[in-house]
């Protein structure tokens, strides 16, 4: 049956379509530009992250330690790329 | 007729007429040499077809070589423009192109090619592979960056060169303050050069992790490879950011959008911030490989093991983080307050402790070493002290409060004129030396050399140490004149003198190259330095499968043990060997890119979507072809090893 079944892709399918139709609510309510946008961002990330683990099969090899390093120093460059362009362009912008 | 008058110059000169007919001059002669010899099938087989990692290297070197001559001529016009006050030599404009050629040629069509030269021969050498992961794509990569490199260097007689510095800063390189096509040429010869980098990263980092000798786990590999993998893993995680403002700038520019545009939302200091989140990190691109190298040659020439080799492949990775945090230092000036400008500050100074140690490594592998001075160990020693003084000033300038004083003044350009030269030209000038008999079985004359280095880095000190004077007074740079009275006038004299001194320089190794072919001896071993790492272990000129048998490794020195130590390199028997086929569709891939590039500078959408189609039909190609390699058998392996061991 576990053959037939395998619980773990059912499950991130379920949740996968949970986020998107979390995602999709914005566009229909009448929330402000804040609230939506922090919805879209905790969801997209959310569901990036269950793509890369159960579907793309992150941690199932034996390269899963190159493979989080590699996500986790991309994430960080990533966020010091965004964050450092909104201190100089914006927030730390006279 | 009016559709050929997009093609004229706009801002024309006798210089650059003269230019015209030297260019057409000497492809009527390459063309007719070519048929004379009849070397056209040679020159497709061994060279434009080839997907051998070693011929592609030495195609990188050329390049690379001919570039510094194209971006050293302009160097001497600058300076001599700037020789004496209130010169006439250039006039503003045709001094701005020279400046932003300057600079674009040198950072991307010399620096690059030329640690990729070395990557390319030297690493699958050093971790004991046949070829790098994906040999077509490194064929690729390489036509993509000789094509960027063709199209940027056509610019100045089709069209009109790029004017807006090699930096593009918007909006003086938006369409309303650069009307002519030069910025598109920037634009787009970056791109296709980019893409061609982008790909080499993804592929050295496949071929250094995937490929290595047994037994070569990551902390045994030599420290070259080591400097070959960071590089690579900063360049996949710079270029893409280059590549999108690339795209955005293009955007600009042909189709009026207002990504860096002063007004309807658009944000002009965005240019300057992306182009420095790719620009810093490609500063430690450039310097990396060129530190491997220095690395490799003191420990060959101390006659010892590296100095601390954990600490250097610590340091190197902590650079390679650091090098994404700081490069808001390139615009301390724009109007960020305090808080944003002393971040950057302290990170910046961050990064001057891992190279630091760096330096110290070097110092204590040359301690109580048996030192034997070849050119490339000068080049090396020289390096340390007059990197120094480009790496403490670099520390100055990364004050935010003090670079208020500095910033765009010939300081600035003496600071990392001062870092660059050494620590990246000579870096390659010593690779060059160091590397020669490996790549062309004889040694580059050690006297000329010699005399060279010296004269080389005695010019350098000459050509720049005055910038920092005259930056102090308050020559700013970029500019294309000043008056009698500013004083500036004995500084820019002097090193205008520096400047022919680097020339002569500079023609001096192409001579030692002329002498050495002709009379160096050929009967040398294919270790000639007694060296410490796989290259050296196989024969040279290296065979095309680069070692017969595979070599087992358990240490970072393996050549060394196997020398000194009864380590056995290559157990075992001859097997057959795999090797990958050539293929022309590279270079046919990257001609059309040349066109489509060139389409797109000039707005010409018909032949444009004609090249892009065309772009796909080879995309295409290579997704249904099937090309299994070819074997080279036993006996052929036995026949060309018992010829190149010469009995």
């Amino acid at each position: 049956m576990k053959e037939l079944l395998p619980l773990k892709q059912v499950m991130g399918f379920a949740f996968s379509m949970i986020l998107t139709f979390i995602a999709v609510t914005v566009y229909f309510s009448n929330m402000s530009f804040a609230t939506g946008m922090t919805v879209l961002l905790v969801t997209a990330f959310l569901q990036a992250g269950l793509q890369l683990v159960v579907f793309m099969h992150a941690s199932e090899t034996e390269d899963k330690g190159a493979i989080y390093t590699n996500i986790y120093y991309a994430l960080a460059i990533a966020l010091v790329t965004v964050f450092g362009t909104l201190l100089c362009m914006i927030w730390g912008y006279i | 007729m009016e559709f050929f008058e997009r093609f004229a110059i706009p801002h024309p000169s006798p210089a650059i007429y003269a230019s015209m007919v030297a260019i057409g001059l000497t492809v009527i002669a390459i063309v007719a040499g070519l048929t004379y010899f009849k070397k056209w099938g040679y020159l497709w087989r061994e060279w434009l077809t080839t997907v051998d990692h070693k011929h592609i290297g030495i195609m990188y070197l050329i390049s690379a070589l001919l570039m510094l001559f194209r971006g050293g001529a302009d160097a001497i016009m600058i300076r001599a423009q700037l020789a004496v006050p209130d010169n006439k030599l250039l006039d503003a404009q045709h001094y701005n192109e020279v400046f932003t050629t300057h600079g674009t040629v040198m950072i991307i069509f010399m620096a690059m090619p030329f640690i990729m030269a070395f990557m390319n021969y030297i690493v699958p050498l050093q971790i004991g592979a046949r070829d790098v992961a994906f040999p077509r794509l490194n064929a690729l990569s390489f036509w993509l960056f000789f094509m960027g490199a063709m199209l940027i260097n056509i610019s100045f007689v089709i069209g009109g060169s790029p004017d807006a510095g090699w930096t593009s800063y918007f909006p003086l390189a938006n369409n309303e303050f650069s009307e002519s096509v030069g910025t598109n040429y920037y634009m787009f010869a970056l791109q296709i050069s980019g893409l061609g980098t982008l790909m080499t990263g993804i592929n050295m980092i496949t071929t250094i992790l995937k490929m290595r000798a047994p037994g070569m786990t990551l902390m045994k590999m030599p420290i070259f490879t080591w400097s070959a993998l960071v590089t690579n893993i900063i360049i996949v995680f710079a270029f893409p950011v280059l590549t999108v403002a690339l795209i955005m700038g293009t955007m600009d520019r042909l189709f009026a959008t207002n990504f860096f545009t002063s007004t309807n939302g658009g944000i002009d200091m965005l240019w300057a911030n992306f182009f420095w989140i790719w620009g810093h990190p490609e500063v430690y691109i450039l310097v990396l490989p060129a530190f491997g190298i220095y690395s490799e040659i003191i420990s060959t020439f101390s006659g010892r093991n590296l100095y601390g080799y954990k600490s250097m492949v610590g340091s190197m990775l902590i650079i390679s983080f650091l090098s994404f945090l700081v490069w808001t230092h390139h615009f301390f000036t724009m109007g960020q307050g305090a808080l944003t400008n002393s971040i950057f500050s302290i990170t910046t100074m961050a990064i001057a402790v891992p190279t630091g140690v760096k330096i110290f490594n070097w110092l204590f592998t040359l301690w109580r070493g048996k030192i034997v001075i070849t050119t490339a160990m000068l080049y090396s020693l020289l390096f340390i002290p007059i990197f120094t003084i480009g790496g403490v000033t670099g520390v100055m300038l990364g004050m935010s409060a003090a670079d208020y004083q500095y910033h765009n003044t010939m300081f600035l350009v003496a600071h990392f004129h001062m870092v660059i030269i050494p620590g990246v030209v000579f870096g390659m000038l010593a690779g060059l030396h160091y590397y020669w008999p490996k790549m062309f079985g004889f040694i580059l004359d050690e006297k000329i050399g010699k005399w060279t280095a010296w004269i080389i880095s005695m010019s350098t000190l000459l050509a720049f140490m005055p910038m920092f004077f005259s930056g102090l007074d308050g020559q700013a740079r970029r500019m294309y004149t000043y008056s009698e009275s500013t004083g500036f006038g004995i500084w820019n004299m002097i090193s205008f003198i520096g400047a022919i001194g680097l020339a002569i320089g500079f023609v001096l190794i192409v001579y030692n190259i002329y002498y050495s072919t002709r009379y160096a001896s050929r009967d040398i071993s294919s270790d000639p330095w007694d060296a410490r790492s796989l290259e050296w272990a196989t024969h040279s000129p290296v065979p095309e499968y680069n070692f017969a048998i595979v070599p087992h490794v358990t240490s970072t020195d393996a050549l060394w043990d196997s020398k000194y130590n009864n380590h056995v390199l290559f157990p075992g028997k001859y097997e057959k060997i795999h090797m990958p086929n050539n293929s022309g569709i590279p270079f046919i891939l990257s001609c059309i890119f040349f066109a489509w590039g060139f389409s797109f500078v000039f707005g010409m959408w018909i032949p444009a979507i004609i090249t892009t189609i065309g772009i796909f039909i080879c995309l295409g190609h290579r997704s249904l072809e099937k090309d299994y390699g070819r074997y080279i058998s036993v006996k052929e392996i036995e026949e060309t090893e018992t010829k190149l061991r010469g009995v």
